[in-house]
């Protein structure tokens, strides 16, 4: 939902990025507000999760210029887990399985290490195991994934229901999620996007970086740009993702390229 | 196969130092030997036997293939005295206390230490003790196959005493026993602690046997032979630790034989000393017998952690799991070599080996071997070997959820290591090397 007076959760500005020495970002700036929803289409290997890593800090992405503010600070200089922290979530387009660490251990690591930084409590063993149980009900998720290995055998659905269960103990104020669709199945979708909405509130917003309309029916865009090449290209309303999905990408390219002569 | 990784060249004789006469080094060492006392009168034979021994032989040097990848001549710069025994208090040992353990014998740098021991009440089918104990003196000592290598005939030429573990026919002692051997290093000194473990048909007890250093800066060298029987249908759970001082040696055998229907589960954990050489050596004796080898090294700073283990079926249905684990900082060393005999007679053999390492620094360094050598034709054998490090992925994953680094880099050696940790049946031994295992990655 757009209010004028919201506080600015997010904010890019000329972003430039490469890896192993190739651009991959290319002058890309952003706002998020509180309360928004924005949306992220374009085609394949344009940047968009690349966009969202760098986000989250990973250590193979070396920003080269501009700047990136999350909630008033410079978040290019905090470690990944201080912006975990902070309140940045990142669903990843492929979760990592991690053989060996239980996921309820992972999940009660994670939910504590915030509970800390709030200074509040550490929740033990049974008081979590509670909370969480409360959350698996959100997603549909069977009790029995919490004592496997974190992602390890899980399909591509579960591995994504997953990635939004933490999403629902942590409560961040940024949820950047990386085609949360890709590998559902239409119930699941639809379930998963209900999740989604259930946890967004007028304090935080959420990033959606999709392909498809058939997401944004259940998680309405405020916003959806359109990125190629490491640039946000375009940016319009719910209806230039079914505009979109209709003509393809190349009418974008070419009114731009119109504009710009 | 053997799996190396290292970006340091091989093991070489240490450069500059003065050569020294292996042989004759050696045979000095058996001049160290004590006196035996009444309780350790009838060994005579056995050790004038192992002496004998000795004498002929050569502290190993890495040109012999056993040895390659473990270069003894740190040993060799040591002028060992003898033990001169150092009373010590309660109070010294109470960190090494196990609450789940209430059976403990304590040995001081090889001799029984009763007055901290505390045996508790023990029916006469239990008998723990030293050699005074058994009035008719030990059949089984000094006599398992591989008695004559070189480390072990030392031990034998020069033990005065040994520890007895001795549980009867049908006996399932339910409360585990724990054997701690003290060291307490003052100066250069070498002991030859030695221990006899019989397990009678059909009996069943846990044992927890631990190598402990007093603070101290000595170069004390441990050379230790633990004797494991078992009966047929005996079951034996034993937990060895090693966790001796910075500065020490230790060079240890067990050696287990396995009458028919039997089941031995080792669950061996190696962290301490500067150098350390464990040879774990299984005879299955008898048909139908099984063995589960778990273990865990982890090694730091400039430690060398050698396992040489050997699984040897002779008859048929034999059974047998290993898995080794080892992870290495720093400029350490890990070595395994895991020899599995499978001759003609061991039909019907069931065996698997598995070694799998962890470096946590780039000058930490894995040699690791599995020999398999099988003739019978009708056996399921596997073996494995693999060479990790930490995914900086999987680091990186569990950062963006608010985790540090250094909880997630826990997290994930505590995942690799888990499989042996498990196995470890005290709740205290397991959370003392988690403990150990975050000490390791994060030296505060
Ligand atoms: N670690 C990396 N090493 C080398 N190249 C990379 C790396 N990460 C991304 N790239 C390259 O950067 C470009 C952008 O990739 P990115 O994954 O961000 O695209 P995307 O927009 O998310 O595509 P998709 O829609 O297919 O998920 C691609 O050409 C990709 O190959
Ligand atoms: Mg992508």
């Amino acid at each position: 939902m757009i209010r004028d007076n919201s506080d600015v959760i997010l904010a890019i500005q000329d972003l430039t990025a490469e890896v192993d020495g190739s651009p991959i970002l290319k002058g890309l700036t952003l706002e998020i507000k509180a309360g928004e929803v924005h949306a992220i289409m374009g085609p394949n290997g344009s940047g968009k999760s690349t966009l969202s890593k760098i986000l989250a800090g990973h250590p193979a992405y070396t920003v080269t210029g501009g700047s990136v503010t999350f909630r008033g600070e410079n978040l290019l200089e905090l470690e990944p887990e201080a912006r975990a922290k902070a309140g940045l979530f990142l669903a990843f387009q492929y979760p990592l399985e991690i053989p060996g660490v239980s996921n309820l251990d992972f999940l009660r690591v994670a939910y504590n290490a915030k509970r800390k930084h709030e200074g509040l409590e550490e929740l033990d063993a049974f008081d979590f195991d509670e909370l969480v149980q409360s959350k698996l009900g959100l997603l549909q998720m069977d009790a029995s994934f919490l004592s496997r290995s974190v992602n390890e055998g899980f399909s591509g659905g579960e591995k994504k229901r997953n990635e939004i269960l933490q999403m629902a103990l942590l409560e961040p104020k940024l949820a950047i999620l990386d085609e949360i669709d890709s590998g559902l199945d239409i119930d699941a979708l639809k379930i998963v996007a209900n999740g989604v909405n259930e946890l967004t509130t007028p304090d935080n917003a959420v990033l959606a970086i999709t392909h498809y309309q058939r997401l944004l029916n259940y998680i309405t865009p405020d916003y959806v740009h359109v990125m190629e090449d490491g640039r946000i290209l375009t940016t319009g309303g719910k209806e230039l993702a079914l505009e979109l999905e209709a003509r393809g990408y190349s009418w974008v390219r070419e009114e731009e390229e119109a504009i710009a002569r | 196969m053997s799996i190396q990784v290292s970006m340091v060249p091989d093991a070489t004789e240490t450069v500059n130092a003065p050569r020294v006469d292996r042989a004759a080094y050696l045979s000095r060492l058996v001049q160290l030997r004590g006196e035996l006392d009444a309780a350790g009168s009838g060994l005579k034979d056995l050790r004038d036997r192992a002496t004998a021994l000795v004498q002929e032989r050569a502290m190993p040097s890495t040109r012999a293939e056993e040895w390659r990848f473990t270069d003894l001549s740190p040993l060799l710069q040591e002028s060992f005295q003898p033990v001169v025994p150092q009373p010590i208090t309660a109070e010294a040992i109470i960190p090494f206390g196990l609450t789940d353990a209430p059976h403990r014998l304590v040995f001081v740098d090889g001799v029984y230490a009763p007055s901290l021991s505390t045996l508790g009440d023990l029916p006469p089918e239990v008998q723990l003790g030293n050699l005074s104990r058994v009035p008719g003196g030990i059949p089984h000592i000094g006599q398992h196959q591989g008695a004559e290598e070189t480390f072990t005939a030392l031990n034998t030429a020069c033990m005065t005493d040994a520890a007895v573990i001795w549980v009867a026919q049908g006996q399932e002692w339910r409360t585990p026993i724990h054997l701690l051997v003290v060291t307490t290093t003052g100066a250069a000194t070498l002991s030859h602690p030695r221990c006899v473990v019989i397990a009678e048909a059909g009996s069943q007890f846990t044992l927890i046997e631990e190598f402990v250093s007093l603070e101290g800066g000595g170069a004390a060298w441990v050379n230790r032979v633990t004797e494991i029987k078992l009966g047929a249908g005996a079951t034996v759970n034993h937990t060895r630790v090693q966790r001796q001082g910075a500065h020490t040696f230790h060079i240890g055998k067990t050696a287990v034989s396995q009458a028919r229907d039997s089941r031995y589960v080792a669950t061996v954990l190696n962290w301490g000393a500067h150098l350390a050489r464990h040879h774990l050596e299984i005879y299955q004796t008898g048909a139908q017998t099984a063995t589960i080898l778990n273990g865990l090294t982890l090694l730091q700073g400039e430690q060398l952690g050698d396992t040489h283990s050997l699984i040897a079926f002779t008859q048929p249905y034999g059974m047998a799991n290993q898995v080794q684990k080892c992870i290495v900082g720093d400029r350490a060393h890990a070595v395994f070599n895991g020899k599995i005999w499978v001759p003609q007679a061991a039909q019907l053999t069931n065996a698997s080996q598995l070694s799998r390492n962890l470096l946590l620094s780039p000058r930490a360094r894995v040699d690791t071997k599995p020999q398999l050598e099988i003739t019978a034709d009708n056996v399921k054998c596997s073996h494995g070997a693999t060479v990790s490090q930490l995914e900086e992925d999987e680091v990186f994953y569990l950062q963006s959820r608010g985790i540090s680094a250094e909880m997630a880099r826990q997290l994930l050696t505590f995942a690799f290591a888990a499989e042996v940790v498990d196995a470890i049946p005290l709740p205290t031994l397991r959370d003392r090397i988690r403990s150990e295992l975050s000490l390791r990655l994060n030296p505060a």
